[in-house]
């Protein structure tokens, strides 16, 4: 039920809205930005980061819950598992089931190699399968890669590693073609050519989508693929610690049966982390719009046996994210609500900030709105600011809602809101990580043979990511991790399997100072409430 | 009734008391159930929490998604973690779009009853009967766009009488309707070409290799498509 305050505030909304329709708000200046994010973004916020004492990274700053687990035990002890005696031996090992993990398997599998893809839930579990407004690719004839590029380098601060941002962009078209050519999908007008829209800091329309379930069509679609070409896959099994061979290179992995707990040994010639972000880590508290199964565990995995993170203080949180009710808290409503032409609203119904700046910069005005503007609209649990989803048949015609985005229509209709005609209340919440593992052109790590793909990679984006990149890494990173793993592994002989990083890891914790007894990975989230 | 806010549900069979805001995942999670199996996405897109319930004194079964359906009193739970579809093999560049393809490949659809149970137990409301009415006759574009909603779920299989695996037929026909009937878009074919020829090697590379104060000033006054 709307309280009484929101059926107040709807109404100033409902009587602003033809005016807010027609309004095109001005753009923020970079200074404008650069204060906006450093009074209110949570990734300013010193007193939730700390310095690592251990490790790679050590001396740099990442966010406290991050810490805990890049420096906590192991799940295991060496003598735990028999590293003589592998259940699977096989070329490349993929370690995670979501689109970047298989589109990784895929190309692998093509490459000749013979595969094997450890999943810590089923095949197809993982952000991928949510992201809803779409991908980006630039194939317009006013567009090009690298109008692209300048639009994904400023958005990310400047802090993209060059060549990977060059890979993602150059590659994204024919990325588009090779899910169009297994049959994904895309919103087209009938001469076949893409529906494009603008997402926040794009300069050109070249958001492609698949109505608003984009991410769940291609992960349906790769998922099944896979299924298709024969590449085995083992469900409910988590990997806990890479296995390295005795020549610190990358050798395999123990998994773990996450229902019965037993552990085996994966053998590989090569290994691609393919496991996705963090989200269900609720970094600084914040809900999430992430998978389940979102707990940074590659982070861990890589980290552990001595592959460096870049950027790991960075976190992206959706402008976005369900406010009310109470039982969607956190999900996602998709950027393309904006692109498609709602505007944030204030409690008041004035339009306070453009609906398309960049992700970073409009979580951050939305706070600030919250806090030092006029106020948020009080849920019983929070707060938020409007997005005036009515404004979107306003401007497009009746039926646009429910033929482009069908799955909010549905998520929110659920409730007993139907956004055709009642705006939504909105706050943001934890999208995406920024960071991840270093990784060369090669999608390869610091460490010999680890390779890794996906969100689980740090520096493709810098230290923002736009709407629709992350889509296009997973499958242009996936596609080369897949390929490139492959390649090397024609050329690997594996030596001795060791576990002895487990060892000398405990002993720089103890070195260190380290007294926790966090275990890592994290694998999921804790949420039954303790009953005793 | 509720009684302070506070609602009886019975998970597999067993009593509990919980909030009556909770969905019946995070109510599962209220009772102390550490969730493995039967959770995912808790965003109602990933198909994993497929549940089946009865309200008692009512005699209908009623299906839905745990992540996306409020408890209420007297709610009898029992979730389905994993359905054994039927996913047959096959490759997508030898698939012909045609009649033929079902037939071969899940001739089951052509016993459907027309008893309505997968549509009726649908938690995303799509005609589920159509789509495959669709399938039957060949006419993948309109299964396509019938079945886009669906997650996957297994639900409507579990309650058909004639062992059709909807999901993995609506799933072949998106991939056909998006490979070979959807229009291919000559741009993005073009562009792909140019790239290969390396057309924008030059342009990617100079900006590249200029200073970043530069790189930033092109940012800023970059022109925005309206």
């Amino acid at each position: 039920m709307l309280t009484q305050e929101m059926l107040d505030s709807i109404k100033k909304v409902e009587a602003k809205r033809k005016a807010n329709a027609a309004l095109e708000p001005e753009r923020m200046s970079a200074d404008a930005k650069d204060e906006v994010l450093k009074k209110y973004h949570p990734d300013y916020i010193e007193s939730q980061f700390t310095d690592l004492v251990m490790g790679v990274n050590k001396g740099e700053k990442v966010p406290l819950e991050l810490a805990e687990l890049l420096e906590g035990k192991s799940r295991i002890k060496a003598s735990d598992v028999d590293l003589s005696n592998p259940k699977y031996d096989v070329d490349v090992l993929v370690i995670g089931g979501g689109g970047s993990g298989s589109a990784a398997a895929i190309e692998a599998h093509r490459a000749g190699a013979n595969v094997l893809v450890s999943t810590k839930l089923r095949i197809g579990d993982a952000n991928t399968m949510m992201a809803e407004g779409g991908i980006q690719a630039a194939d317009k004839p006013n567009d090009s890669p690298e109008i692209h590029f300048l639009d994904a380098f400023g958005g990310g601060h400047f802090a993209a590693k060059k060549p990977l941002l060059k890979k993602l962009v150059t590659e994204a078209p024919e990325a588009i073609q090779w899910l169009n050519g297994l049959g994904v999908e895309f919103d087209k007008a009938e001469d076949g050519s893409m529906l494009t829209t603008h997402g926040g800091g794009t300069s050109r329309k070249r958001m492609h989508a698949a109505k608003d379930y984009s991410g769940a069509e291609i992960m349906r679609t790769l998922r099944d693929e896979v299924q298709c070409e024969g590449i085995e896959v083992v469900d409910f099994s988590a990997a806990v610690e890479i296995i390295l061979d005795d020549e610190g290179k990358a050798a395999g992995a123990v998994l773990m049966n996450m229902e019965t707990k037993e552990l085996c040994v994966a053998r590989a010639k090569t290994v691609i982390i393919a496991t996705g972000g963090a989200g269900r880590i609720h970094y600084q508290g914040f809900p999430t719009t992430n998978h389940y199964g979102a707990t940074a565990d590659g982070l861990v995995l890589a980290y552990r046996v001595g592959a460096k993170l870049l950027y790991p203080e960075t976190l992206q949180y959706h402008p976005t994210g369900t406010a009310y009710p109470q039982q969607i808290y956190g999900a996602l409503v998709t950027e393309k609500v904006r692109s498609l032409g709602a505007k944030l609203v204030n409690k008041d119904g004035e339009v306070f900030m453009h609906p398309l700046e960049t992700r970073d910069v409009a979580a951050a005005s939305i706070i600030k709105e919250c806090r030092d503007g006029k106020g948020g609209i009080k849920t019983p649990f929070g707060e938020g600011v409007w997005l005036d989803t009515p404004m979107i048949e306003l401007k497009n015609g009746e039926g646009t809602i429910e033929s482009r985005i069908p799955a909010m229509l549905r998520m929110f209709s659920k409730y007993d809101i139907d956004i055709r005609k009642t705006p939504i209340l909105v706050y943001p919440t934890l999208h995406y990580q920024n960071g991840g593992i270093d990784i060369d052109t090669n999608c390869m790590s610091g460490v010999e043979n680890l390779f890794v793909a996906g969100e689980a990679v740090g520096g493709i984006h810098g230290t923002n990511r736009l709407m629709g990149n992350s889509l296009l890494d997973v499958v242009v990173f996936g596609r080369d991790a897949g390929k490139s793993a492959a390649a090397k592994a024609k050329d690997v002989k594996v030596g001795k399997l060791t576990l002895a990083h487990i060892d000398s890891f405990e002993k720089e914790r103890e070195e260190a100072g380290v007294t926790t007894d966090t275990l890592s990975p994290k694998l999921l989230p804790h949420y039954a409430r303790e009953v005793s | 009734m509720s009684k302070n806010g506070m609602v009886h549900i019975y998970l597999m069979g067993k009593q509990y008391e919980v909030p009556e805001e909770l969905t019946i995942m995070t109510a599962m999670e209220y009772a102390g159930y550490e969730l493995v199996r039967g959770v995912g996405c808790r965003n109602g897109f990933c198909g994993a929490c497929a549940t089946i319930y009865r309200i008692k004194g009512d005699q209908e079964l009623k299906t839905c998604l745990a992540c996306q359906t409020k408890v209420e009193e007297d709610m009898y739970i029992a979730t389905l973690p994993f359905f054994p579809l039927v996913k047959k093999v096959y490759d997508i560049e030898e698939v012909t779009p045609s009649q033929q393809i079902m037939m071969q490949l899940y001739p089951e659809i052509y016993s459907c009853v027309g008893c309505n149970a997968c549509t009726k137990a649908c938690p995303q409301g799509i005609n589920v009967m159509q789509y495959i009415a669709y399938a039957q006759r060949g006419e993948f574009e309109k299964c396509a766009e019938e079945s886009f909603d669906c997650v996957m779920c297994g639900i409507c299989s579990s309650r058909c009488p004639a062992g059709i695996s909807h999901p993995q037929v609506a799933l072949l026909a998106r991939r056909i309707n998006g490979k070979y009937i959807a229009p291919e878009s000559a741009e993005l074919k073009e562009r792909v070409q140019e790239i290969q020829n390396g057309t924008f090697e030059d342009l990617i590379s100079s900006l590249m290799n200029k200073p970043v104060d530069e790189v930033k000033k092109l940012y800023n006054q970059r022109d925005i498509e309206k």
